[in-house]
């Protein structure tokens, strides 16, 4: 059994007197125990708010959330507040893309990192800050009997988002979400936290869903990918898949427009057409057909459905890249 | 500094650590060229390590601090508070003579058009009662001090609750506290202290500083409200959400903490209009009734009034005092906020 199933999950947000805006639409994914699994896509494609949404972290009032999130057998989005709360940080952790404002800066780092093991696992403060000290200790936080005692605002940035992840571990959860946690990091500190992660993930076997739009990042970590457009998947498939044969029209346009470094000089970066602003909703078509270079009739039909592939992935699209056309 | 003469002796302490270290050492397996390499370096590592060992954390309110005491005018605020709270302390040292005696020496001369003026007991002379005014003066400090302070921390305290309330609950919690700070923010500050004292059946000290108070929970309520609904917003909050923390040590530890900042310095600004408010109570006579206590705006609204044409002293130094003090805090107070606000960081 999946230790995640999330089944037709939306999100709508519904503001008085405005056009309620479908966020997250009928997306399902299922996470392993011990996998990771990638939610890869642009900036407003619903990465974020799934997250959310499975974590029950959404404001209460302006939003509707159907589907079910299935986690350990029960739903989550149908659990009494006070059952999800203490699910919350113990069974499932979260870090955040920005480690700076993440942290609360009044309060030192010690005592955030024991705040979560009194909290979870009920130990007194001072068991907690020991506990926390080999924490810090295990995420590679050199000197951390003194970064106990420090405030966010005096450790760099890698260091704080090393710190996250203690917390974010502190409870051995079974399903870590990952949202773009290495966004606000300097390109050398990334590759440290992704490491870092990947080697946390293969001790603990803790299972993770990461956030991103760093195609980089998903390269390097995850099992699976789900390609998120417009609130929808419109490709999922296992990692190697993914890089070496994209099917989907705006896949395969995404990993065109990572620059390389043996294209020929001079060369034009590549880029998909228009910008997400161009988007037809869904009920009319497919959302991505305004900016797709294989749109054909069919897109604007109404919505092509999510069909399995050969290689055991799922694909929506009428008029897929064709399976030959690898990335240059 | 960019002489080439003297440039190398900024590696001078470097080098004088060497020898030493190189000489001690004893004879390693290591090829010798090796070995001093790592012994310098790990020399330079001491030498680095020491000097940024003792300072340890830096923490937001030593930071602050630290930016307050380069501010002259909040210095300058600070120098005038300090020598109030010492005065206001040792009152019954610094003071001459009892505040509420009448001295014989002083009650001989005194009619209505002639104050007995400056002798070598008396330096500030007598008051119309024919006590020392100097040590009036002195007593009048402890009498500001502790209706000021106890009138802000008492406002602080009810405002702090509203506001941690309606920030913390939102809804309809919130719209019925924050329209009733509304109703009290449109009235007038004195004019709202003036009747509320006029509410009670016998004024007291007691009065004058409830009366202050509550005019000004408000302020707070409204200012820590704000703070804390931009803290219920912020990714800190989330994160704490996101690992299960209840929702009261949210609020308690994640949100009120981080919202304070404001309120704590608009509680030094407060001190000051508070005394300035307390003042205005007494000199309309609406404080304390008891003439034998020795208060500033008392002797500012009764003697000085009454007697100006014969002692303007009387009128002036109280006046002088109120003004003074309000300015220190007001100073103080506007230092600390420039030090804390990370907006106006230099």
């Amino acid at each position: 059994m999946s230790l995640l199933d999330v089944r037709d999950l939306s999100v709508v947000f519904q503001r008085k007197g405005e056009r309620p805006f479908t966020a997250v639409d009928e997306v399902s994914f299922s996470v392993e125990p011990g996998q990771t699994v990638g939610l890869v896509g642009e900036s407003g494609c619903g990465k974020s708010v799934t997250s959310l949404a499975i974590m029950g972290l959404l404001p209460k009032r302006g939003n509707k959330v159907t589907g079910e999130v299935n986690f350990d057998g029960a739903d989550l989005l149908k659990l009494r507040p006070e059952d999800l709360r203490d699910r919350r940080g113990r069974d499932i952790g979260m870090i955040f893309q920005d480690p700076l404002s993440s942290l609360n800066p009044v309060i030192p780092i010690g005592t955030q990192v024991a705040e979560v093991l009194e909290r979870h696992r009920g130990m007194d403060r001072k068991v907690a800050l020991k506990e926390a000290r080999e924490l810090l200790d295990a995420v590679g936080i050199p000197d951390p009997t003194r970064r106990l005692k420090e405030y966010p605002h005096q450790i760099s940035g890698g260091m704080r988002q090393r710190a996250l992840i203690a917390i974010a571990l502190a409870c051995k959860p079974r399903l870590l979400i990952a949202d773009e946690p290495t966004t606000a990091l300097d390109v050398t500190i990334q590759a440290q936290i992704l490491t870092l992660l990947k080697q946390l993930v293969d001790e603990t076997g803790t299972a993770l869903i990461m956030i991103t739009h760093d195609l980089g990042v998903v390269a390097g970590l995850c099992d699976t990918v789900n390609v998120l457009y417009g609130g929808k998947i419109v490709e999922r498939a296992a990692r190697h898949d993914l890089f070496a044969r994209p099917r989907h029209p705006y896949t395969h346009g995404l990993l065109n427009s990572v620059p390389r470094l043996d294209s020929p000089r001079g060369e034009r970066l590549h880029a998909i057409r228009g910008s997400v602003a161009d988007n037809i909703p869904w009920a009319e078509g497919c959302a991505f057909a305004p900016r797709c270079d294989n749109v054909v009739d069919a897109c604007l039909d109404g919505p092509p459905p999510l069909e399995p592939t050969a290689n055991g992935g799922d694909l929506r699209c009428n008029n897929p890249v064709s399976e030959e056309v690898a990335v240059p | 500094m960019s002489d080439p003469i003297t440039r190398p002796t900024v590696g001078a302490p470097r080098e004088s650590v060497d020898p030493s270290a190189v000489t001690e050492k004893p004879e390693g397996t290591l090829p010798r060229g090796l070995d001093r390499l790592g012994e310098r370096k790990r020399a330079r590592l001491e030498q680095l390590a020491q000097a940024t060992a003792d300072k340890g954390g830096v923490s937001l309110v030593r930071d602050a601090f630290r930016r307050l005491r380069r501010n002259p005018t909040a210095m300058v605020g600070a120098a005038i508070v300090a020598l109030f709270v010492l005065v206001a302390i040792f009152a019954p040292l610094l003071a001459p003579h009892d505040p509420a005696q009448r001295f014989d020496e002083l009650t001989r001369n005194l009619t209505v058009d002639n104050i007995p003026g400056a002798s070598s007991e008396f330096p500030l002379g007598s008051d119309p009662l024919g006590r020392d005014f100097l040590s009036r003066m002195i007593h009048g400090s402890r009498q500001t001090l502790f209706v000021g302070v106890l009138a802000t921390l008492i406002g602080l305290a009810l405002g702090v609750l509203v506001g941690a309330l309606a920030g913390a609950f939102g809804g309809w919690v919130d719209n019925i506290l924050m329209r009733f700070t509304d109703v009290m923010l449109a009235l007038p500050a004195l004019l709202l202290a003036i009747s509320l004292v006029a509410l009670a059946s016998r004024s007291s000290q007691w009065t004058v500083i409830l009366a202050v108070a509550i005019v000004n929970v408000p302020i707070f309520a409204r200012l820590l409200r704000g703070s804390m609904l931009a803290q219920r917003e912020s990714d800190h909050v989330l994160a704490a959400r996101a690992l299960g923390v209840k929702r009261g040590a949210i609020v308690l530890r994640h949100m009120l903490p981080n919202a304070m900042t404001a309120v704590i310095v608009q509680a030094t600004l407060t001190l000051s209009t508070a005394i300035l408010e307390a003042a205005s109570l007494s000199f309309l006579g609406l404080g304390d009734p008891d003439i034998n206590r020795a208060e500033w705006g008392l002797m500012l609204g009764v003697d000085g009034q009454r007697y100006f044409e014969v002692r303007p002293e009387l009128a002036y130094f109280p006046a002088a005092a109120i003004i003074v003090v309000a300015l220190g805090f007001t100073l103080l107070g506007e230092g600390m906020r420039e030090a804390i606000d990370p907006k106006s960081r230099r």
